[in-house]
């Protein structure tokens, strides 16, 4: 039987529950026809790039599918028929996924990692701020060593004349 | 020599060729992200300089995640 994958958008106003319901009576539809899933994934409440149905965000979930075509074709018509599927896409597919699918591995990485990076990168943004303080400094400090040359001149002046007189 | 030769181009290899290429797929859309422009269009592959084989593939994974609205159709 051949390979499919399906995702389906649930209507963002029902609970995570009544998504997990949804995907079982829809696991039971290909059963029934002969088909059977080997894996479902529920990617959680995501925001949509665009509206669908007036809605902004939607519950994503991921069927792995080995069914035969009638079963698909049998599931899909639930799919169309069924008020809480904002959207559905099932393709074929030449090897089915075992392992999580990139969304689910991205879940518990995002947690993680931008925080971190974000970390690390602030207080990187500070030492760069330093520098550019710093030829304000140098510029001040410039100035300085002009104006201890010129008062230098007559330190030194001054300097030989108490040594003179210490001598 | 060659780098100072004018109007000449360094050979770019395809990001998705090669033993630790990604895999194209329609759900890694932060893969996907690289490879549309700011107003959500596919980058043409003579800037990208993914393989001819690779971009039709590629141009699949965009049009399946936007259909399902995991990338925009149009931003502005």
């Amino acid at each position: 039987m051949p390979y499919y994958e399906s995702v389906f958008i649930a209507r963002p106003d029902i609970s995570a529950a009544q998504v997990e319901a949804l995907t079982e009576s829809l696991t039971a539809i290909t059963s029934e026809n002969g088909g059977s899933v080997t894996k479902n994934e529920y990617w959680g409440l995501k925001t949509l790039t665009y509206r669908i149905k007036k809605n902004r965000k939607g519950h994503y979930s991921l069927l792995n599918l080995d069914a035969p075509p009638a079963a698909i074709k049998e599931l899909e018509r639930n799919m169309l028929l069924n008020e809480d599927i904002l959207r559905f896409m099932t393709i074929r597919v030449d090897e089915l996924e075992v392992e999580p699918s990139i969304m689910m591995r991205n879940k518990g990485a995002r947690d993680d990692r931008p925080r971190r990076d974000g970390r690390d990168d602030r207080p990187r943004r500070d030492d760069r701020g330093r520098p550019d303080d710093k030829p304000v400094t140098v510029a001040a400090a410039a100035d300085d060593n002009n104006a201890a040359k010129d008062d230098g001149v007559s330190d030194v002046s001054e300097g030989i004349d108490t040594k003179g007189v210490e001598t | 020599m060659r780098g100072r030769r004018p109007f000449f181009r360094r050979p770019k290899s395809c990001p998705f060729s090669g033993p630790d290429a990604p895999k194209i797929d329609y759900k890694d859309t932060k893969l996907l992200q690289r490879y549309i422009s700011e107003r959500g269009k596919i980058v043409p592959r003579r800037i990208t300089a993914v393989s001819s084989k690779k971009q039709r593939e590629l141009a699949r994974a965009i049009k399946r995640a936007r259909i399902l609205a995991l990338l925009p159709f149009v931003l502005d």
